[in-house]
């Protein structure tokens, strides 16, 4: 089968996922283990498998300062040698019991997570894999060596995409010297060393700051008796201090040549919390302004009305603190200019006028009624439930939800973007293009 | 703030995907039913959740294409989103958003497939919609060339951009002479920069008919009710006369092809490619089943074999892989691929993923091998079913390729006989250095690419 092209790219999945929700309620059960990780399960018998994943506050935020970079290797090398085992025979064994271990590193966490059979002999061997891979990861040295020199490999290739530049300008732009602006470098990953692994595990892979998320072919007992067997043996340290909120960021347009046949554009700024006050306004005016895919403003002025651009779209993405609000737009580079100036004006004028009632009906719509399709399998179930757990959300969260999305009104929605999207804090990044490199002053701000 | 991916490589490419399509349990359920129009409709019950997934499949790809004419089956993808007599430009996406549901749209080189995912009491709605559109597309020009130029950055954004998509498409493009999988999906600029409103519109009136179709339904539905509604909703259109389709061969390939792709990246990419069976009668798929089982020995789980010796240990690559579909309505390449470490070259890297097969091809693999792969496989057969799209894709692909979902036991059953002799026998028969086809990307430093207006340079060759 050959590979696919498809009409449109997903990312409104990506911005939602943020978000979303179920109609039919989501039964969580809710404990604290014997040792101190908090479990979260929900019960289901329809197939015989089992997802369980542990979360950890172990994410990019708390590289050291001039290691960024750690906490993703940490993570990484979990399975790069653990307990009596080495990498291959990890592996191997992942492999002959069909079980799947998955997840990565943000900003703010650290997830491992793991797919077996429910049958008892494939689930057990398939927990104590897990469990010796959380709580004995040897980091051997070779292994950190040749890890290390893939990364900085990975990280030069980067350096010459325009997407990856963009991004990489953006995060650093918009967060300046907040921990979520500390992005690895080829500098920061050549200082790493097996030691800074082994202090970050032993630092941050914390049973007490743990969530447990288990969905799936088991009883609440057995439950109980998987998340202690997986954190039992983790470290005990302390917490670590809370995270800072960032700074804003001054407006600037940032603009850097690079040959690419795409100017690829991001606009934005810090914005969203997990538990933001504003939550549901931000969420419904951005489905309106560039989170609901092909009926949002922003695809409508750049790419159905004047064909500039195959994916224009704007999603908030929550974090622990003010993750960012992010537009974005790739166009042929000589036309760059011109769509910027679209997507200023259609921001310019949603900020002034605010979403239409039509357009704020439609948005609680979707989002009410496609509520159920979000929670429709138990991989997304676990994902909801994890992301619930590890911010610390309330229980009912899923119930909350659909109760509170109705309820927002147009005057809500402007309300909130006027006071959190500001244009004086607004930075764009353009790649691509002729233009000198170099930051350019902005122009006078938008309204 | 950019998200902090590992920069590992997790899991298989290619192959799992296989696998999850090649297997399966027979059950009561799917139900299947042909309309009197001859489309086909299959549904499968999945009651887990109030969330169903509605796809029509149209038996028609970019090999259906003719030269010159490359990117319509896509093209025309797109336009089915501007109207018909009753909707206007974008309506079909409110329509869906309203209801909740999200949708989107594929184009293969062997299908065009759209789908709607929606909660059940919508399904309905759903079917109208597509039937609509099925016969009663409508746009202006206007609407044409606008779209022609998002299809035109879908292409810079894909391809262009994207050294190693450049490199994919100049190794199919070299791979084949004849079989139209020489062609893009996405179609050259150069054709996409002559397409005319007429070739979209013959392309929609030859091949956009029910007797073309496949209606596939997964989710919280009866099946009865959804016969019902398929035959009120599809069953009044009347079928096309379809044109004969001619099944395009590949002569045998008499000498290694070689081909390099010059862009902007910071380390070279190298791709090889040989010519292998497309999986046609079950009774007589051995091969098809090897080979299958050879891509997931060399790149099936972390611990296979490209990963564990090329990346692992040697340390020759930065990411090695393997991929083999088989299963197609065209011919079927075997593919290894992968980056090189800083300090190796394209070449080394070449003698070494060859070396592997070369290996296969003289010692063999071993049980424990053997025995992994298949238990992957069955675990796969438990995990799909936690998807309803995936259920639903499954259907679709192996409609098109011309088999049907009560062939998943024998895909099953296929892989599970497989030996090991069986694998070192196809990594014996079907890898000689003349029927291979190469292809690389040799970086340009970014210092002295210059932006260009045109696409990036190709040069092509035969022989080193």
């Amino acid at each position: 089968m050959k590979r696919l092209v498809s009409q449109f790219l997903w990312f409104v999945a990506s911005g939602f996922l943020a978000a979303g929700p179920s109609w039919a309620a989501v039964d969580i059960q809710s404990w604290t283990a014997p040792s101190g990780a908090r479990v979260f399960f929900v019960e289901s018998h329809a197939l015989p498998m089992v997802d369980v994943q542990v979360d950890f506050a172990a994410g990019g935020a708390l590289d050291p300062a001039d290691k960024a970079g750690v906490a993703a290797l940490t993570r990484a090398l979990l399975d790069g040698g653990a307990g009596a085992l080495d990498e291959a025979a990890i592996s191997d064994r992942l492999a002959d019991l069909g079980a799947r271990v998955g997840g990565g590193a943000d900003d703010d966490r650290a997830s491992v997570s793991l797919r077996t059979l429910s049958s008892a002999a494939q689930r057990d061997a398939a927990v104590d894999l897990l469990r010796t891979l959380l709580t004995e990861p040897t980091f051997p040295v070779a292994v950190v060596d040749r890890e290390r020199a893939r990364t900085l490999a990975g990280l030069k290739e980067a350096e010459t995409r325009p997407d990856s530049i963009a991004a990489r300008r953006f995060s650093a732009a918009i967060y300046g010297s907040h921990p979520y602006g500390n992005d690895p470098t080829q500098e920061s990953v050549a200082r790493i060393t097996r030691e800074d692994l082994v202090a970050f595990h032993q630092g941050h892979y914390r049973a007490p700051g743990a969530s447990v998320t288990l969905v799936g072919d088991i009883d609440r007992g057995e439950a109980a008796r998987i998340a202690q067997v997986l954190t039992a043996g983790l470290p005990t340290g302390e917490p670590p201090p809370p995270l800072a909120a960032p700074e804003l960021p001054a407006e600037s347009v940032i603009r850097v040549a690079h040959p690419s046949a795409q100017a690829h554009i991001l606009a934005g700024m810090p914005v969203l919390a997990r538990d933001d006050p504003d939550y549901f306004p931000l969420l419904v005016g951005n489905y309106v302004l560039g989170g609901g895919g092909f009926v949002s403003r922003l695809t409508h002025e750049v790419r159905e009305r004047r064909g500039l651009a195959y994916s224009a779209y704007s999603y908030l993405h929550p974090a622990q603190v003010a993750g960012p609000f992010q537009i974005g737009l790739q166009t042929k580079a000589s036309q760059a200019d011109l769509a910027l100036g679209v997507v200023n004006e259609t921001v310019r004028g949603f900020l002034d006028k605010g979403p239409t009632a039509a357009e704020v009906a439609a948005a609680k719509s979707n989002i009410v009624n496609g509520f159920g399709l979000r929670l429709d399998s138990n991989r997304k179930i676990l994902d909801y439930v994890a992301m619930i757990g590890f911010y610390r959300l309330p229980l009912d969260w899923l119930e909350v939800y659909p109760k509170a999305v109705p309820k927002v009104t147009g005057a809500d929605i402007q309300d909130a973007f006027r006071r959190r999207i500001d244009p004086r804090h607004m930075v764009t990044v353009v790649v691509g293009g002729t233009e000198a490199q170099g930051d350019t002053p902005a122009p006078s701000a938008p309204k | 703030m950019a998200t902090k991916q590992p920069t590992r490589r997790c899991g298989a490419r290619g192959w799992l995907g296989i696998v999850l399509m090649a297997a399966g349990v027979a059950w009561a359920n799917p139900y299947e039913t042909t309309l009197g129009n001859g489309m086909k409709v299959i549904v499968k019950e999945d009651r887990r959740a109030p969330s169903v997934v509605h796809m029509v499949w149209y038996k028609v790809g970019a090999m259906d294409e003719v030269d010159g004419h490359s990117g319509v089956a896509h093209l025309l993808e797109h336009m089915m989103f501007k109207g018909t007599k009753k909707l206007g430009p974008g309506e079909f996406n409110r329509q869906v958003a309203a209801v909740g549901g999200r949708d989107n749209a594929f184009t293969s080189s062997d299908y065009t497939a759209y789908f709607q995912q929606v909660p059940p009491g919508e399904l309905g709605r759903m079917m109208q919609l597509e039937a609509d559109r099925m016969r009663n597309l409508r746009w202006s020009d206007e609407e044409f060339h606008k779209e022609l130029e998002v299809v035109k950055e879908e292409r810079r954004l894909r391809t262009e951009d994207k050294p190693q998509a450049l490199v994919h498409e100049q190794l199919e493009a070299s791979a084949f002479l004849a079989h139209p999988y020489r062609r893009p999906i996405i179609g050259w600029m150069t054709d996409l920069d002559a397409m005319r409103p007429a070739d979209a519109w013959a392309w929609y009136r030859t091949w956009y008919a029910p007797n073309n179709a496949t209606l596939v339904v997964v989710g919280d539905v009866d099946h009865r009710k959804v016969f019902e509604q398929a035959k009120r909703e599809f069953g009044g259109l009347a079928p096309s006369v379809l044109p004969p389709r001619r099944e395009i061969g590949e002569p045998e390939q008499r000498g290694r092809r070689e081909s390099a792709v010059r862009a902007p990246a910071e380390l070279p990419y190298v791709a090889l490619a040989w010519h292998v069976p497309t999986v046609r009668n079950l009774a007589d798929a051995r091969d098809f089943f090897a080979l299958q089982v050879l891509a997931a020995v060399l790149d099936g789980y972390d611990g296979a074999r490209l990963n564990t010796r090329l990346v692992r240990e040697q340390r020759l690559a930065v990411s090695a892989g393997a991929g083999y579909g088989g299963m197609a309505r065209g011919a079927s390449l075997f593919i290894l691929d992968g980056t090189p470490t800083p300090g190796h070259t394209v070449a080394e890297l070449e003698t070494a993923l060859r070396g592997e097969i070369a290996r296969i091809r003289d010692q063999g693999i071993t049980e424990a091998e053997l025995a992994r792969v298949k238990a992957q496989a069955m675990a796969a057969e438990v995990y799909k079913r936690d998807s309803l799209m995936g259920q639903a894709m499954e259907i679709g692909m192996l409609e098109m390729a011309g088999f049907s979902w009560r062939d998943e036991q024998r895909f099953l059953e296929g892989l599970r006989a497989v030996s090991a002799a069986d694998v070192q026998a196809v990594a014996a028969r079907f890898f000689a250095a003349e029927g291979m086809t190469v292809a690389s990307l040799d970086p340009l430093p970014l210092a002295a690419a210059k932006p260009r207006a045109k696409g990036p340079a190709v040069r092509h060759g035969g022989g080193e």
